[in-house]
């Protein structure tokens, strides 16, 4: 159990716990977090090392629960968990839909801190879902905003400033975290392209540590052998954009 | 190069080897690369008539001596699985299909379905010890057990395993009542029930509170079951516990286990586990003159200290 140092509103919907501890992990990597009495659910790493953290979007029963956890307050956390990114090359694209900053950031920071060039094209529904805007171009990335609504930056989806970027500049390689649609999307931008690349992908999560086959996807879990998949093998993914597990092992819509 | 073949109430496995239930069987993807990474056989997450959740999390708790578990026996149902079934066979790979229920007629009606899908050989679960009405609360005395496993023999063909607890006093008397129930073989252990206390939180880590312990701390209680209940009953044994390594199979094989099943050294190994044990058994059969895994089947009741 670990005690809360720091808990921040990043948007009305979306909150960073940070932790005294430091945890040795990889960007990319994920914790899962038990928050006593009500749940544990897996949450990426959004600052690793020293005071490492999370962040998070209150969506269920569970999030709601964490997000009322105050300073001094003890969370559970199992982890760190899977495999993260690996940075290559010497420009690269990062693109990040909503929550899909939270594992992405930390990225930037390792990125840039290598001497990487970093270009992150950062959507949101709105410029009041906007997060870590500010500490992805503090860290050196140039920052790309788009907006659904258009409230900031290019109005529509972080995919369609992606594809605009990667036509004016060559990327060594590119990541992507965010909805499922994105990034598939971005798949195929880098399959036509030729360019490398690295996505976080999701699925309901019970173990974590790779027994339960609750999080599978094709034979491969995103707890084990995620959650961060090359483009060779979100490629031969049959289910991605398409199906996922429901809590009883039945395949569903997504 | 010795032979790592086995023969099990009929079946033909290339090894001793098979991955236990519960551990990545829920989809037939995993169970076919699992088969792939070496497992002689695979045996299916336990499935019910309709479709269960299971407990909500925390649902494991990691310990240095094993897992203590109580996934509460998520599952799609049959109806659903069968597809998942006949998936796997379509691979080539020998499944045995692992059923639960909450009489005997139901868990009988479940194993006709799961041998109708295409299932080489069914297994009761007899002794799931987390989840409610269902698991140990309909094998924990050998009259249910009895009662249980003659139910089901009478609806399939293809070969019953009875999965035991070792949560009694005596499982040797549960494997008697398996063997006169009509079982082809039994099947031991199933996890220890458990619990896992946060001192911080207060509070079971576990969400259902109690759990069932795998891994390594069962593996010398699996190991005297197996011991036990070869001395017992005629039908062929199933050991499973804590094995992680070919040496920790030849205990069990030893003790008087046909073949054995693999759970939580998946976590710890990896998939990769089943060829490595393999190897290990090999290189011993190479090293003490044995030529068929059959030969060491009870080999340590012959030569008593
Ligand atoms: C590897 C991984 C990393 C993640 N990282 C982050 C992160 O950094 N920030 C963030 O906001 N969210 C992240 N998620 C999603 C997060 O786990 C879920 O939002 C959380 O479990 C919801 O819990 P809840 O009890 O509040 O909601 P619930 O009431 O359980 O569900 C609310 C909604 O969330 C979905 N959901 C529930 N559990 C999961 C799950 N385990 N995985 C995916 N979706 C789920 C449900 O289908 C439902 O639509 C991550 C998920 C995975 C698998
Ligand atoms: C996560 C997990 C889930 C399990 N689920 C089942 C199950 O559905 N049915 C069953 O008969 N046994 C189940 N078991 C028990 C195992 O099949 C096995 O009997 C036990 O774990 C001991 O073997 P091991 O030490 O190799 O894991 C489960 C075990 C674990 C760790």
């Amino acid at each position: 159990m670990l005690r809360v140092a720091e808990h921040r509103d990043e948007t009305p919907w979306t909150k960073t716990m940070r932790f005294k501890d430091a945890v040795d992990a990889r960007p990319g990597q994920f914790v899962m977090v038990w928050v006593p009495g009500v749940d544990e659910f897996p949450m990426s790493i959004s600052y690793v090392g020293d005071r490492f953290g999370i962040t998070y979007q209150i969506v269920g029963d569970g999030t709601k629960a964490l997000s009322k956890a105050a300073e001094g307050d003890i969370v559970g956390i199992r982890g760190p968990f899977g495999r993260g990114f690996s940075i290559t090359g010497k420009r690269i694209l990062v693109v990040a839909g909503g929550a899909g900053i939270a594992p992405t950031a930390p990225l930037v920071d390792a990125a840039t801190k290598k001497g990487v060039a970093v270009r992150l094209v950062l959507g949101a529904k709105s410029s009041a879902e906007l997060v870590f805007e500010s500490r992805c171009a503090a860290a050196g990335a140039e920052v790309h905003v788009s907006t659904d609504d258009g409230s900031k930056g290019q109005k529509g989806f972080a995919t369609g400033l992606a594809s605009s970027l990667i036509e004016k500049e060559r990327y060594d390689s590119v990541y992507a975290c965010g909805p499922e649609r994105m990034i598939t999307a971005m798949a195929d931008i880098c399959r036509k392209r030729g360019l490398p690349m690295q996505a976080s992908v999701e699925r309901i999560m019970k173990c974590g540590i790779g027994v339960c086959d609750s999080c599978a996807l094709d034979g491969k879990h995103v707890c084990t052998d995620g959650p961060v998949f090359d483009l060779e093998q979100l490629e031969k993914f049959s289910e991605l954009g398409k199906t996922r597990l429901d809590r009883t092992g039945r395949k569903t819509g997504i | 190069m010795a032979d790592l073949g086995v023969d099990l109430c009929g079946l033909r496995l290339r090894n001793p080897t098979m991955l236990a239930s519960g551990v990545l069987d829920e989809t037939a993807a995993t169970m076919v690369e699992v088969a792939r990474a070496g497992a002689g056989a695979v045996v299916t997450k336990s499935v019910g008539m309709s479709p269960r959740e299971g407990h909500a999390n925390p649902c494991v708790v990691e310990l240095d001596v094993g897992l203590l578990n109580a996934m509460g026996l998520p599952n799609p149902g049959i109806e659903y699985f069968s597809e998942e079934v006949k998936a796997v066979k379509r691979e080539g790979v020998t499944v045995i299909g692992s059923v639960i229920g909450g009489s005997e007629d139901e868990l009988a009606a479940v194993a006709a379905l799961m041998a109708a899908a295409g299932a080489d050989a069914v297994e009761l679960n007899l002794s799931c010890p987390h989840a409610k009405g269902l698991g140990t609360e309909i094998g924990s005395t050998p009259e249910d057990v009895e009662r249980v496993c003659r139910a089901s023999k009478e609806r399939v063909k293809v070969p019953l395993f009875a999965k035991l607890t070792p949560n009694t006093s005596s499982i040797s008397n549960l494997a008697r009542a398996a063997e006169r129930g009509g079982a082809d073989a039994v099947v031991a252990i199933n996890t220890l029930k458990g619990m896992a206390i946060s001192p911080e939180a207060r509070m079971p880590i576990l969400a259902n509170r109690f759990g069932g312990l795998s891994g390594p701390a069962i593996r010398p209680i699996g190991v005297r079951c197996v011991y036990e209940i070869h001395d017992a009953v005629e039908i062929p044994v199933i050991g499973v516990g804590g094995i992680s390594t070919g040496r920790d199979a030849l205990e069990y094989i030893m003790a008087g286990a046909t073949a054995v099943q693999v759970g939580t050294a998946v976590w710890t190994r990896g998939p990769g586990v089943f060829k490595s044990i393999c190897d290990d058994i090999s290189r011993f059969m190479d090293e003490y003159g044995y030529s068929k895994v059959d030969d060491m089947v009870g080999a340590a009741h012959d030569t008593r200290p």
